[in-house]
């Protein structure tokens, strides 16, 4: 029984938006020309293709439902009230291998020692095999190092295979289109002589499915990233963080948008009164230090979802809206930005003759504001949403500190730094659960920050020539 | 072209450094000149003092003894106030001693017509308790404002107006200060103060309750407080109080109408604290309370400690009272004591220490990390920095790392008198109520509930699963056999096992719950758990517990709460599962058996037992026990109660923590006691050993930084090059 | 001025907030702890503190009183002010800020200015030696830093500095002279985690700088490299930075909420997260309005600013 999310619904109505707004902005020189540059990027195409896979996985996480319930009686159907998505039953094999407590990345054994009951009765305090973390091992401590080696090579054979497959089936399809010899496009794909950096696009592809091969071959039989407190996978938190990211760095923008959009064509195109009291509205908000506000908005919903806990009758639907609700309190608090530069950028253009023109004619206002000012200031939009994104995913961490980030049951990096900080404590130190953290957050904001940083030179080319 | 740019910088750098920031490297040379490590957060000045260094986590909120209720605050009221009785440090069972009474009071039984009753008469013959207490002349407030007179012996500050006060800030800023002798008056003028109405008195509600004549006290000092309601003083001496009564300077004696023997363990609390009228009137002037000089910050007290700095911002300054009398070490203890050193000081002047500085620390990890540099102590022991400092060894013995051991730290353990519960709402209809569905679900859960796991993953095994409400060291706890919760443990080997969990599915098939699905409508079940736990630390145990509910097929939906929600979700019974805690206020069952006493719920009377358990036979059994002395008849009562209570399973027991605490080599006369607050002035510290200690450990490590320092020169060699090249390129283009 | 209606818009904004999100009763609650509460004394604490008032209009008393003894007025309008109260533990509200702001300024002030002078002096040497191998690897590097959430910042220099290398104390505070060893490592750590985004923008706008014509000019007169870039490219290329330091001046007050909590800092920023973890929203609301109010002073310092740099701007 399919479940939808808000923020499932406001994930494919952007990615619908995403998709609506290419065949749209293909057809018009002035947003399509750097978009070519964009592509003609090694850097921007192989942070693409890292932020594709990103996308990907936050896209199968966001498809939710009831699994059924296997019953004696086959004619009713039941659903459980768990809620699962489609990643977790592509990672259910992660989800399920929970162990005791800590163990540490592809360890065979416990993390920390535990009174063992040997089979003549005596009592030992050693490290306790984990359940499945190197379960097909008779002989953990000599075999373990032969078998990860073993695997890895094994995963890195398979991602050669799979990337080949995928790759070549790109260049085919390119031929196809340019309707040359598969042998010349390979060529001109290594010769890095298309419009688009293909010869990025397949080093990265190779990277990536080669590294997912690996640590799919290696979860087989190891935690990859190990265990935490309660015994989950710290690769699968990690995996189910992307999502939260995601929506965060996303939805935030999106939801803003409208608002920022009209209120700051509106101010820079009527002036008087209407700008005067636009302006007023965003100074004000912007004025209020941006933490408390958060603050008080996520205490508010805490209030609204403990009087009405009834209507949520699981914890998914509360965390989701409480990511909802704090996407749109960041939205409220950052809009300003965007409404400032667009009010500047319609003031400018309001004297630009052709405005001028179509106001004499006595166009209808919110025609001009359609068809003239808004489709000239999509560039600012594109470049701040590509440019709010890393910050915004980091914003998350920052916030969760201080408890009004996402909800605590809810998986995200934030979360998992902060109960990981407790654990830098311990000796031997817990440190992969921070690690992988770092690392998945550090991979995703590197590659937006990359492809934001060639999507704002190529729109905004003052600074091309550096 | 270099020098140019380097110029820029250096020229920026040295001009910071002539000016202001001059005055900052000054003290660091002077902190790296010092005999003391760099990392020292004290004057280092301070190091061969008598001081006592703790941490504290959370700000305590009053000062005043007649509301503060809580361990934060006991911290610091312990060794300011002194009731009239104390625990006796070293003796087990915990044991009442004098503090300020003379001797410990003893109960005399009236009856209507005033005859003198044995002591164990029956509680419906008796009509009055009376307690007559003598406390010891001669005992001496701290040095305070309040006190000072003038030459003609009138009080120097009572009578202040606003235009006093413009440069007063805190306390110290008074320049005068003056004692006076504790009176037994003092302690009648606090117990008034409980019916103040403008205090609010955790106990005021149940002191009401006993004694004599409290509650129409307290309305009517209603009545005369809204009609002078803005002179803000109310003289308590003006007004009666029938159940307490000065008999001379040194003797009162207070009336209960009700028997009740744990009275005596209130005397022993901060609650009975003497409080003198000039303080009283001294803070209550016009203007002090806006500059947050009131009894909520500055206590005044006749005990060995004075509390000289409030800044809950950063530290607090307990220094040694000079008025006090000095109490003498106790002489006897448990036989062990000697043995290990603890009666050493048997008989001396106590307090041993001058100063106690407790700093705040709200992060765990940088507490734990000082305590291990020495600049703590003592500290306790967080889930995540166990391992490093304790390890079990095989018989299961809790053990200093070698660590540990090589730094000289020594560990203390002992199982609070506390309990960690997980409570049923018995008002719910799913899981409530007296019927033998709701019961058996609640059976099955509590076996699946598995808290052994809980203990060894979240408590580091620090705690003992619960197999009824009194925790160990409690009177009515029994460790055998006969004292194992037969519907959820089965004894094997000398120990109590949890039943399995196929027991508990069973249950679950009995109660019409098959595989956690109702067998009326065939809906999976599903069961809400409220708890106030929020923030990320949380999830960890909220994941287990699901995994726990899931293994009998029930979903449970954690919602969790901040504290004020959950507490009105309490008072108004909508929770259905919930956790909680209680600490005993004092060593005996009826503290914990009240908890379920009907007439004590939370819906409709507010009271403490949240989990609105109603049982007649249990309330009965209840009012006979809780007055008993303590002896086999009161066993075997208790046993009876723990038996109605296991069967109707209103509470997952839970488990009872067990206190870790370390302190290092320099900390002596440390025994854990549960119930004392004012132990500081047992306290002894070696200062030498600790400075020594404290630059041993602590020698600043330099090289990675140099190394750092070097790899980073390196990488820029070619760009110096680079940029000579371009230079040269430049001058010649 | 627009300071007034800006304050007043803050003000109705938070009240409005923080009373729906925090009633009265839950004020009481927080307060009055854990143990044996009864709902006579969350009654009682009501009547004390005044929260038993009227929102906003009291009809039971008269003339003026009917708007003054009310909550808003008691609460939000004695701001402007600058009354801040009591906190709903009691203390003064106005008294602590003045004791917390200094910790918060021994921080945030050389954060900023040593951080303004390393920044720049990055800035400028990445423009100096613009499209070579220190510029490309110099500007990963920023994108690098910046990508790593402040977070691993903190956590890495107090464990590193602090705890292994025994150089500073790993938290805590002291007054006058003292404070020195403690606020260098969250100086330092500030440092490191601001570096990646300010040089990378410092760097642009040097970049910008160096392309004007003038600079083209200075150049083509064979003027060295280094002077043009000390003499006209650094000049003028700090009138951008230096206006958009103006506007944070005086949220330096304001603290840093993080470094704070995390160094046991007792600044304004800890003091904030302490009262909104602690529901003490009297201190929010004091500080929200404090925000606010040097917000919009480092908004009027900009305009004066700006007056001083370029004399075509005037102030009306």
């Amino acid at each position: 029984m399919p479940v939808i999310f808000i923020t499932d619904f406001l994930i494919f109505l952007l990615l619908f938006g995403v998709v609506a707004f290419f065949f749209y902005g293909r057809k018009q020189e002035h947003l399509a020309a750097p978009w070519r540059d964009v592509r003609k990027r090694s850097l921007a195409m192989s942070s693409a293709v890292i932020l594709f896979f990103f996308v990907c996985i936050g896209l199968f996480d966001s498809i939710h439902f009831h699994p059924k319930i296997e019953t004696d009686k086959s004619t009713e159907k039941i659903y459980s009230n768990e809620i699962l998505s489609v990643l977790d039953i592509l990672l259910s094999d992660l989800r399920l291998k929970n162990e005791k407590t800590y163990s540490a990345p592809l360890a065979s054994y416990s993390f920390s020692k535990e009174m063992i009951e040997q089979e003549n009765g005596k009592k030992i305090r050693a490290y306790p095999r984990l359940i499945y973390g190197g379960a097909s091992l008779n002989n953990p401590e000599s075999e373990s190092t032969a078998d990860i080696v073993k695997r890895i090579s094994l995963g890195f054979l398979y991602g050669l295979l799979i990337s080949a497959i995928i790759i070549n089936l790109i260049i085919f399809v390119l031929s196809k289109l340019m309707r040359a010899s598969y042998r010349t496009t390979l060529h001109n794909c290594l010769l890095n002589k298309f419009n688009t950096h293909w010869l990025a696009i397949f080093i990265t592809t190779l990277t990536i499915i080669i590294t997912i091969c690996i640590i799919c071959s290696l979860s087989q039989n190891y935690h990859v990233f190990g265990t935490d407190k309660v015994g989950q996978d710290v690769l699968y938190q990690a995996l189910k963080s992307i999502r939260t990211g995601l929506v965060i760095g996303t939805l935030t923008t999106l939801v803003m948008l409208p608002f920022a959009i009209a209120m700051g064509l509106m101010a820079g195109y009527f002036r008087g009164w209407i700008d005067d009291v636009i302006q007023y509205l965003y100074t004000t908000l912007n004025s209020i230090p941006g933490v408390l506000l958060i603050a008080a908005s996520i205490l508010l919903l805490q209030v609204y979802i403990s009087n009405h806990a009834d209507d949520f009758n699981s914890i998914e639907q509360r965390a989701d809206l409480r990511l909802l609700f704090l996407c749109i309190i960041l939205g409220i608090t950052s809009w300003t930005g965007l409404c400032r530069l667009l009010r500047a950028e319609a003031l400018k253009l309001r004297e630009i003759d052709y405005v001028q023109a179509a106001r004499a004619f006595g166009v209808q206002n919110y025609k001009v504001i359609f068809r003239h000012l808004l489709p000239n200031v999509m560039h600012i939009v594109m470049i701040s949403i590509v440019l709010d994104f890393s910050g915004l995913v980091l914003a998350e961490a920052v916030l969760s500190y201080i408890n009004i980030g996402v909800d605590p049951s809810m998986y995200s990096w934030g979360n998992m730094i902060n109960s990981a900080r407790l654990e830098m404590a311990r000796e031997p130190i817990v440190w992969w659960s921070l690690a992988a953290a770092f690392i998945f957050m550090f991979i995703l904001v590197l590659a937006a920050n990359l492809f934001s940083d060639a999507v704002r030179d190529a729109f905004d080319p003052r600074l091309r020539e550096f | 072209m270099t020098r140019k740019l380097i110029k820029i910088v250096n020229r920026l750098i040295f001009r910071t450094c002539r000016t202001p920031y001059f005055f900052i490297w000054v003290p660091l040379f002077c902190i790296a000149c010092g005999p003391s490590s760099w990392n020292n957060p004290y004057p280092y000045q301070e190091s061969n003092e008598l001081v006592y260094y703790d941490s504290f986590s959370e700000r305590p909120k009053h000062l005043d003894p007649v509301s503060s209720y809580s361990s934060n605050e006991y911290i610091f009221l312990g060794q300011i106030y002194e009731p009239l009785l104390q625990y006796h440090f070293l003796k087990r069972p915990y044991e009442l001693a004098p503090l300020t009474a003379i001797n410990l009071p003893i109960a005399i039984y009236q009856d209507k017509d005033g005859k003198i009753l044995a002591e164990d008469s029956k509680a419906e013959d008796i009509a009055s308790v009376k307690y007559r207490i003598s406390i010891k002349p001669g005992i001496l407030y701290q040095p305070h404002p309040a006190f000072a007179k003038d030459k003609s012996d009138n009080y120097l500050y009572h009578k202040l107006n606003l235009t006093d006060l413009k440069d007063i800030h805190t306390l110290s800023d008074f320049d005068n200060t003056g004692t006076r002798e504790l009176l037994a008056s003092d302690y009648i003028y606090q117990i008034k103060r409980m019916a103040h109405p403008r205090i609010h008195s955790p106990i005021a509600g149940l002191m009401e309750k006993y004694i004599l004549g409290l509650d129409k006290f307290s309305d009517e000092l209603k009545n005369i407080y809204q009609i002078k309601l803005n002179s803000g003083f109310l003289n308590l001496n003006d007004h009666e109080l029938s159940g307490a009564k000065l008999i001379d300077k040194y003797t009162f004696e207070i009336t209960l109408k009700e028997k009740y023997p744990q009275f005596l363990y209130w005397l022993s609390m901060s609650f009975f604290s003497p409080m003198p009228w000039e303080a009283d009137l001294f803070y209550s002037q016009k203007g002090f309370a806006e500059k947050n000089i009131s009894l909520d910050w500055y206590p005044i007290g006749t005990g060995p400690f004075m509390l000289t700095e409030n800044n809950p911002n950063r530290r607090m300054v307990l220094e040694r009272n000079p008025n006090f009398r000095g109490e003498l070490f106790p002489i006897d203890g448990e036989n062990k004591d000697r043995d290990i050193g603890l009666l050493d000081d048997a008989g001396k002047k106590m307090p041993f220490i001058d100063k106690a500085i407790y700093s705040l620390e709200k992060e765990s990890i940088p507490a734990w990390n000082k305590f291990l540099q020495g600049y703590y102590d003592t500290s306790g022991i967080v889930s995540d920095s166990f391992d490093q400092a304790v390890q079990f060894n095989t018989q299961g013995d809790a053990q200093l790392t070698e660590e540990m051991e090589q730094k000289g730290i020594k560990l203390l353990t002992t199982t609070t008198a506390s309990t960690y519960y997980m409570g049923f709402n018995m008002a719910d209809d799913l899981v409530g109520g007296n019927t033998e569905r709701a019961r058996l679900l609640r059976r099955a859960i509590s076996i699946a509930v598995d808290y052994e796991e809980y203990i060894s993953i979240f408590a580091n095994g620090r705690g003992k699963p619960a197999q009824g409400p009194i925790p160990p060291g409690i009177f009515g706890y029994v460790s055998d056999e006969t004292g194992i919760n037969p519907y959820v443990y089965q004894w094997e080997n000398n120990k109590a096992i949890r039943q399995s969990v196929e027991q508990a599915k069973e249950l679950m098939s009995k109660a019409g719950y098959k595989n956690g699905r109702d067998e009326i409508t065939g809906k999976p079940l599903v069961l809400n758990l409220d708890t106030p736990a929020a923030g990320p630390g949380s999830k960890a145990s909220f994941d287990w517990l699901r995994k726990q509910f899931a293994k009998l097929g029930i979903n449970l939906v954690i919602r969790a709460t901040d504290y004020n929600r959950f507490q009105e979700k309490m008072r108004k019974g909508t929770a259905q599962i919930f956790q909680w805690g209680w600490n005993a206020d004092y060593p005996d069952p009826e503290n914990f058996f009240f908890l379920l006493y009907g007439p004590n719920a939370k819906i409709d009377h507010n009271g403490e037992n949240a989990a609105n358990y109603q049982n007649e036979k249990f309330d009965l059994l209840f009012d006979q026990m809780k007055s008993m002395k303590n002896g086999p008849e009161r066993q075997k009562l208790i046993n009876q109660i723990v038996e109605l209570v296991r069967y109707d399973a209103p509470w997952l027991w839970g488990y009872h923590p067990v206190g870790f605490s370390l302190h290092h080599d320099w900390y002596k006369n440390a025994k854990p006691n549960l119930m004392a607050n004012n132990t500081l002035k047992y306290k002894r510290i070696n200062p030498k050993l600790r400075a020594e200690k404290r630059i041993e450990w602590n020698k600043p490590i330099w090289w990675p930084i140099v190394i750092v320092l070097f790899v980073f020169s390196v990488i820029l060699l070619p760009a110096f090059i680079l940029y000579r090249r371009k230079e040269n390129q430049l001058i010649s283009w | 001025m627009y300071a007034l209606p800006i304050l007043i818009g803050v003000n109705i904004i938070t009240f409005v907030l923080f009373f729906v999100v925090n009633t009265p009763d839950d004020m009481a609650r927080m307060h009055l702890g854990i143990k044996r509460v009864s709902e006579a004394a969350i009654v009682k604490w009501k009547d004390d503190r005044g929260y038993n008032k009227p929102i906003l209009f009291n009809g039971r008393v008269d003339g003026t009183k009917k708007i003054t003894e009310t909550i808003f007025f008691q609460n939000s309008v004695k701001l402007f002010v600058f009354d801040f109260g009591r906190s709903d533990s009691g203390r003064d509200i106005g008294y602590d800020i003045s004791q917390r702001m200094w910790p918060s300024l021994a921080i945030t002030v050389p954060s900023l200015f040593i951080g303004l002078l390393a920044y720049i002096s990055f800035g400028l040497i990445l423009a100096f030696f613009r499209g070579s191998y220190v510029d490309v690897s110099g500007v990963v590097l920023c994108v690098i830093m910046m990508s790593i959430s402040g977070l691993f910042y903190i956590i890495g220099g107090q464990y590193l500095i602090g705890k292994f290398l025994h150089l500073v104390p790993i938290s805590g505070y002291d007054t006058g002279l003292n404070a020195f060893k403690f606020i260098i490592l969250p100086v330092l750590v500030g440092l490191i985690g601001g570096i990646g985004a300010s040089t990378r923008w410092y760097r642009t706008i040097f970049l910008e700088e160096m392309n004007k014509d003038y600079v083209r000019t200075a150049r083509a007169k064979g003027l060295p490299e280094s002077r043009v870039l000390y003499r006209h490219v650094l000049t003028n290329g700090l009138i951008p930075i230096l206006t958009g330091v103006v506007v944070i001046l005086p949220s330096l007050f304001m603290g840093s909420l993080i470094v704070e909590s995390f160094f046991a800092i007792p600044g304004l920023g800890s003091y904030t997260i302490d009262a909104i973890n602690r529901q003490d929203f009297a201190i929010v609301r004091s500080m929200v309005f404090l925000g606010s109010v040097l917000y919009i002073i480092g908004l009027i310092l900009t305009d004066i600013s700006y007056t001083f740099v370029d004399p075509r701007v005037r102030l009306n």
